[in-house]
């Protein structure tokens, strides 16, 4: 890895804004990543991810706003940028008849230096698929080779769009690995994802990203405590009787918040072994029957539901 | 871990589009089988024959039977007796050339026949040669007939030429038609442009790559002409490779130009059918292209295959040599040239 000598962040993006007809893609995103950090973008499907990070590719051009990468502009230092980035966009197809051999050997010879194709090869784990064609791959070892043709050129800054989506758990802790050691070696991440439990394994920051707009950022950390509780308590009730109303759950001992779920509700709380007896006591009160307790610790998700209403997957 | 050696992106680039195309059955069928099926076939329908008799019809009435007879004494004629209704039907799907309506009495008899049929105007000459000689004409004298045979001047000898022509202009469009905008779909071309891979080698290894096939292609073809039917190279083979060459080239150029813009497989099917339809007809691959009127002639000389077709009869056929093809190498250069340019320029990567 050869280390800018340029000081400041790795990327900034102010004002970005993206129509699509009648569509507000992007609507006026800001953004900073810092050199060496991994930056999660988080958000539904539709939120803006892809189109933002196209933007911030170079890939697509904004309405309105203004794009720094690696301190270089889009307009004027293109080729320059090009050698130093690593792109996995959300979908590609190689040729369905070359093998993966071929196909990093031809994106290696794109780049004035880089790392050998076998060292690339060993760093997705897809030696052993190497003479294989790539219409014969599997979800995954596509994925993988997707990364590996970003990460030929040895670059400084690598924006993966939805890297691990259709991976199955296993080979998704295989990438996360691959991309801890990037970052180890001093590379910089910018990803989009729509699992929370992602961006909370391996992002530094977190902006979430709802509607083209940035509506909350910080540490997965910081942001799961700006929910105030730490624990989420979910239960349903039996059809019958009127359900419970949301202020005769918010004022029952140790509760922060409540909320209505799709089918029933949920608590957000620090005080999971108060709230539970109370509840079950008012319940019982009411002649309500419960249909379903769970608790979990919060997540991202449940950040995004306490700002939304809605839940990542189907919002 | 630095290459010590990295590859050259122009030679990968064009590495890939070749290996692409050999794995891909089909397109090696339509590049090298189809192209010698469609020659064999058109040599057997066309292949030289000795002068047959020509078919000629007589309308069964009075005076029938005396006609038929002057007509038989002709060896160049094969006359049959006709019933009166079968007569238009027979006329219609050439099982005879011209029907002979015997007159009644002294007066002369009646032909049928369609006058745009150049064999029937034949048969009208024979026909007429035979009753006037059997009613006593006599010739005021007789030409001595010299027969030759002139090498190259059979169907065969100028349809292959054409087919070549024609090959080198299809699988070129096809080709580079298809992986342009399969590519596209498949969001390779996005994906390509946010490397710092050359758009213009890109496009160019499009070109190189063909030229790989061009020997192979241009080679199986002329091979079998030669063994199966005796087709001559008259000229130099380093001619003919350099007309093949400018002609694919030209034709990539082509290719990547109708592949510029489509977003769709369909869509490029489309536009190369429109593209090709024209010269199929005009540049004389199956016909000669002097029977167009000559308002359309200018044109018909400027399109590219028009050019390639001549270039590569005045080789094969007439023996030339690359000084006579200037006018067609500047036509093939211009189009090749500045399809590539345009493409280069309107190119949609996304
Ligand atoms: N080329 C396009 N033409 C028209 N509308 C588009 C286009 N690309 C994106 N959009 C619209 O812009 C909005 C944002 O799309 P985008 O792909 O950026 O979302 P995303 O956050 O990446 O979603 P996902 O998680 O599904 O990938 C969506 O409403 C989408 O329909
Ligand atoms: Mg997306």
């Amino acid at each position: 890895m050869i280390a800018s000598v340029v000081p400041g962040p790795a990327l900034r993006c102010a004002g970005l804004v993206k129509r699509y007809g009648a569509v507000l893609a992007v609507d006026g995103l800001d953004l900073e990543v810092r050199r060496g950090e991994c930056f999660g973008l988080l958000g539904p499907n539709g939120a803006g991810k892809t189109t933002t990070i196209e933007i911030l590719e170079g890939l697509l051009a904004p309405d309105a706003g203004d794009v720094e990468v690696l301190g270089r502009s889009w307009a004027r230092d293109s080729r320059h940028l090009r050698e130093r980035l690593g792109i996995q966009l959300q979908e590609t197809f190689f040729s369905d008849k070359l093998s993966v051999e071929e196909i990093l050997r031809l994106f290696r010879s794109f780049y004035p230096r880089g790392r050998d194709v076998d060292t690339v090869l060993a760093m997705v784990e897809l030696e052993s698929k190497r003479r294989a064609w790539f219409g014969k791959l599997s979800g995954g070892q596509k994925q993988r080779l997707a990364v590996a043709c970003a990460l030929v050129g040895e670059p400084e800054l690598l924006f993966l769009d939805e890297p691990t989506t259709g991976l199955d758990p296993q080979s998704r802790r295989q990438l996360w690995a691959l991309l801890e050691r990037y970052r180890a070696d001093g590379g910089t991440i910018l990803l989009t994802t729509h699992y929370m439990e992602e961006a909370e394994v391996l992002c530094d920051r977190v902006a979430i990203v709802d509607r083209g707009r940035v509506i909350a950022l910080g540490t997965p950390r910081e942001l799961i405590a700006s929910l105030g509780a730490d624990h989420v308590v979910e239960f349903a009730v039996e059809d019958g009787a009127t359900p419970p109303s949301l202020d005769s759950l918010r004022v029952l001992a140790g509760v922060r918040d409540a909320r209505r779920e799709h089918e029933g509700f949920a608590i957000t709380t620090s005080e999971v072994h108060r709230v539970v007896p109370a509840l079950l006591d008012a319940l019982d009160t009411a002649g309500h029957r419960l249909s379903m307790l769970t608790t979990h610790s919060a997540t991202l998700e449940d950040v995004f539901v306490a700002l939304t209403g809605r839940h990542l997957r189907d919002a | 871990m630095p290459d010590r050696r990295p590859p050259h992106p122009l030679a990968e680039l064009t590495r890939t589009r070749f290996l692409e195309f050999v794995r891909e059955p089909e397109a090696l069928f339509w590049v090298f089988a189809f192209p010698i099926l469609l020659a064999f076939a058109l040599g057997i329908a066309f292949r030289t024959q000795a002068p047959q008799p020509i078919p000629v019809g007589v309308v069964q009435q009075d005076g029938g039977e005396a006609v038929l007879r002057k007509l038989r004494a002709s060896d160049g004629l094969a006359p049959r007796v006709l019933a009166r209704d079968e007569v238009d039907v027979a006329l219609r799907n050439g099982r005879v050339h011209l029907v002979v309506e015997p007159g009644r009495g002294a007066t002369p008899p009646t032909y049928r026949y369609d006058r745009t049929r150049p064999e029937s105007r034949l048969a009208r000459l024979a026909v007429d040669e035979a009753l006037q000689r059997a009613d006593g004409r006599r010739d005021v004298w007789s030409a001595r007939d010299e027969l030759v045979v002139t090498p190259g001047s059979r169907y065969i000898d100028w349809l292959i030429p054409g087919l070549l022509g024609m090959n080198v202009m299809s699988t070129g469009l096809w080709a580079i038609g298809f992986t342009v905008v399969q590519a596209r779909t498949r969001k390779l071309l996005k994906r390509f442009v946010a490397t710092p891979m050359s758009r213009g080698q890109y496009l160019l290894s499009h070109m190189l790559a063909r030229l790989a096939f061009l020997v192979l292609e241009v080679g199986a073809l002329v091979t079998f002409a030669w063994l199966v039917f005796g087709v001559p190279i008259n000229g130099s083979l380093v001619t003919l490779a350099a007309v093949c060459l400018l002609g694919a080239l030209s034709f990539a150029g082509l290719g990547l130009l109708v592949a510029s813009r489509a977003r769709t497989v369909e869509a490029v099917s489309g536009l190369l059918n429109v593209v090709m339809l024209p010269m199929w007809i005009l540049s004389g691959v199956f016909f000669s292209s002097e029977n167009f009127p000559d308002v359309v002639q200018p044109l018909i000389q400027a399109l590219p295959l028009t050019a390639l077709n001549q270039a590569l009869r005045s080789v094969m056929i007439d023996g030339a040599s690359w000084t006579a093809l200037g006018v067609q190498a500047g036509v093939l250069t211009a189009w090749g040239v500045l399809s590539y340019l345009v493409a280069l320029k309107i190119f949609r990567w996304q």
